[in-house]
């Protein structure tokens, strides 16, 4: 594959950035064409007329209440806008800016955000309303989920990846004409952060993106506070508009694991199995790096390899994320030298980012951007995640469930997976009833040539890619069984599930790293009983 | 056998199945279940099996299925028409079908 000639970070934005003057409309200031001669000198201002008045000078971007963010911000129907899911469950900027919006009237809007969660189920009146007629996720939950996989919408949802999303915007598919960014605090200029202030999400990796893409980026702060609000994530020269509300996220609903360490034997089984393969994997040697997960399993793994890592002397350099108060404590215990944190799982982990050197916020670009000159996924050793099918070639679905609907989300699964030098994939064999292991996976998100070993409760599958890895977990002692067994235990223990029926009708398309098309989803054909 | 009285067995833990059985003039199933689309007719199977093996002919049988494996889903059948009759249980119609 050739890789596309993109420019990087201080990317190329739609046209129109707004340069605001203060109350006018969106009359940007046009640079002068590199071939016309620079006019002459006529006086200090002439150029930039916004500077003159004092308080329009330092207060220009603060607006009253969002309908007023909303009209500068020259957003028109048929516009893109894009939020950032920091405060994942907990978020409510999405539905407070969409209200706004369809108060205002506009329609045919295409909604863009780095992700979507079950709080979000209300968007459905607006999609049924012509509010919002595109999206672009990472994922969806809840109400908003079922009703598109019923076929509420009649464009396809588009469903990438954390670093798809940011190849999207540089290949130039995604155009966001107006990010609105949540943040806990900003002052006046724009200068906004996730760690201080009430309702704290930690890390801003996702929104700091399309602050610096996005045509015009409104800062929507629940509190604004003095000039200058250093250290900034999205700063003062990204920002177009500051608007306060009430309310931007809870910050409890963040957390994804709220039983930290679960006592579920089968878990913990898994868990232990889990650590052994990353022990011998080959690459657990001083100074190697790891991401792990938010699932039960994924956090008692990292217990039980910490505990391992403590016990043989050996550090990790670094670890990446989403990051857990796990990682954290890992960290603290001299286990782990360096966090890069591009989101944060939980209030731990968002309140050590703000006083620990060495945690740091990164972007979304730089955790996991396909296209990115860096891309921290390229330096990862090793990666822990989950799965809700995983099929013989070790194909990965992480976004609809055994019935056909959407309840997931891509997220950084096939960015880490393609990255790491060796993925791990946690899961009990069977969910309730449903087997894990299939012969054809409902939605295939993850490439299974990215995939290095299945740790289930039954064992361990490695693929057959890798068979010097197989004789090293083998020679460990870890119960190595082919995926083929694993695939026939569930079908004996749990019987053949039936074959799900769609209809012809394409309700999402998802979309790989790269830009391309792995697989497309169907309105699920239900039966009437 | 006859069902009795209304007799219950199991739970609507994640992995059980509830099943509720009451007296009836004729046999009534209703099933609702977690996993209808994939084992829905499996499970349907199951259950008109393991009544025809209890000779249960009538009697209002209400299963909700938090998508138990079939073992689970006979043996609280077995026990909930076991509870509603004072008819001692022929073991030996039980296990495999």
């Amino acid at each position: 594959m050739t890789v596309p000639s993109l420019v990087q970070d201080a990317a190329a934005r739609p046209a129109g950035r707004l340069e605001a003057a203060a109350g006018s409309s969106l009359a940007a200031v046009a640079p002068s064409a590199v071939a016309a001669p620079p006019p002459p000198f006529a006086g200090w201002s002439a150029q930039t007329p916004h500077l003159v008045d004092e308080s329009v000078k330092t207060g220009r971007k603060l607006c009253a209440s969002l309908e007023e963010a909303v009209k500068r911000s020259g957003l028109q129907d048929g516009g893109t806008i894009s939020f950032h899911h920091g405060f994942r469950e907990g978020d409510k900027v999405v539905l407070a800016v969409v209200d706004e919006l369809a108060r205002l009237g506009y329609k045919n809007l295409t909604l863009a955000s780095s992700s979507l969660n079950s709080c979000h189920g209300r968007l459905v009146e607006h999609i049924r309303a012509g509010v919002i007629s595109r999206v672009y996720t990472s994922g969806m939950r809840g109400r908003l989920a079922a009703a598109v996989s019923r076929g509420l919408m009649e464009t396809p949802v588009t469903v990438h990846s954390h670093g798809g999303r940011i190849a999207l915007m540089d290949l130039g598919e995604l155009r966001v004409d107006v990010a609105f960014l949540g943040v806990p605090t900003c002052d006046l200029f724009g200068n906004a952060n996730g760690v201080s202030g009430r309702s704290r999400c930690g890390s801003l990796g996702y929104a700091m993106v399309d602050a610096a893409r996005a045509g015009v980026v409104v800062a929507v702060a629940e509190q604004i506070v003095p000039y200058p609000n250093v250290p900034a994530s999205i700063l003062q020269d990204q920002v177009d508009l500051v608007v306060q509300v009430d309310e931007i996220g809870d910050p409890s609903k963040i957390s994804v694991g709220a039983a930290r360490l679960t006592t579920n034997p089968r878990e913990l089984l898994i868990a232990s199995y889990a650590a052994a393969v990353m022990e011998h994997s080959g690459y657990f040697a001083e100074g190697f790096s790891m991401q792990a997960g938010t699932g039960a399993s994924a956090i008692a793994t990292t217990r039980y390899l910490g505990k391992r890592m403590a016990e043989l002397g050996v550090r990790a350099a670094w670890g990446l994320g989403g990051i857990t108060g796990d990682m954290v404590d890992l960290q603290r215990e001299g286990l782990v030298g360096k966090i890069l944190d591009t989101q944060d799982f939980d209030a731990q982990a968002a309140a050590d980012l703000a006083v620990n050197p060495d945690h740091v916020e990164i972007t979304a670009s730089q955790y996991a951007n396909p296209f990115a000159k860096g891309a921290a996924v390229d330096q990862l050793d090793m990666v822990i995640l989950s799965a809700l099918e995983i099929d013989l070639d070790f194909n990965v679905n992480v976004l609809t469930g055994s019935d056909g609907i959407i309840l997931g989300a891509s997220g950084g699964h096939c960015d880490t997976s393609a990255g790491a030098k060796l993925s791990i994939i946690v899961t009990p064999l069977l969910r309730g009833r449903i087997p894990m292991v299939r012969d054809k996976l409902t939605t295939k998100v993850t490439p299974g040539e990215t995939i290095g070993v299945l740790v289930t409760d039954h064992g361990v599958a490695v693929n057959p890619r890798r068979p010097e890895l197989a004789e090293r977990l083998a020679a460990a002692g870890l119960p190595v069984v082919g995926i083929e067994q694993l695939y026939d235990r569930c079908n004996a223990i749990a019987g053949k599930p039936r074959p799900l029926e769609f209809t012809d009708r394409v309700v999402g398309f998802v979309r790989y790293r790269d830009g391309s098309v792995i697989d497309t989803v169907y309105q699920v054909k239900e039966a009437s009983r | 056998m006859d069902i009795e009285r209304d007799a219950i067995a199991g739970t609507l833990e994640s992995s059980d199945v509830l099943v509720r059985v009451s007296p009836h003039p004729v046999l009534e199933v209703d099933l609702t279940s977690a996993v209808e689309a994939q084992y829905g007719d499996d499970i349907r199977q199951l259950i008109d099996d393991t009544l025809r093996r209890l000779g249960v002919q009538a009697g209002r049988i209400v299963i909700e299925d938090r998508g138990a494996l079939d073992c689970t889903v006979r043996a609280r059948l077995e026990a909930a028409v076991a509870r509603s009759t004072d008819q001692p249980l022929d073991y030996a119609a039980l296990g495999e079908a």
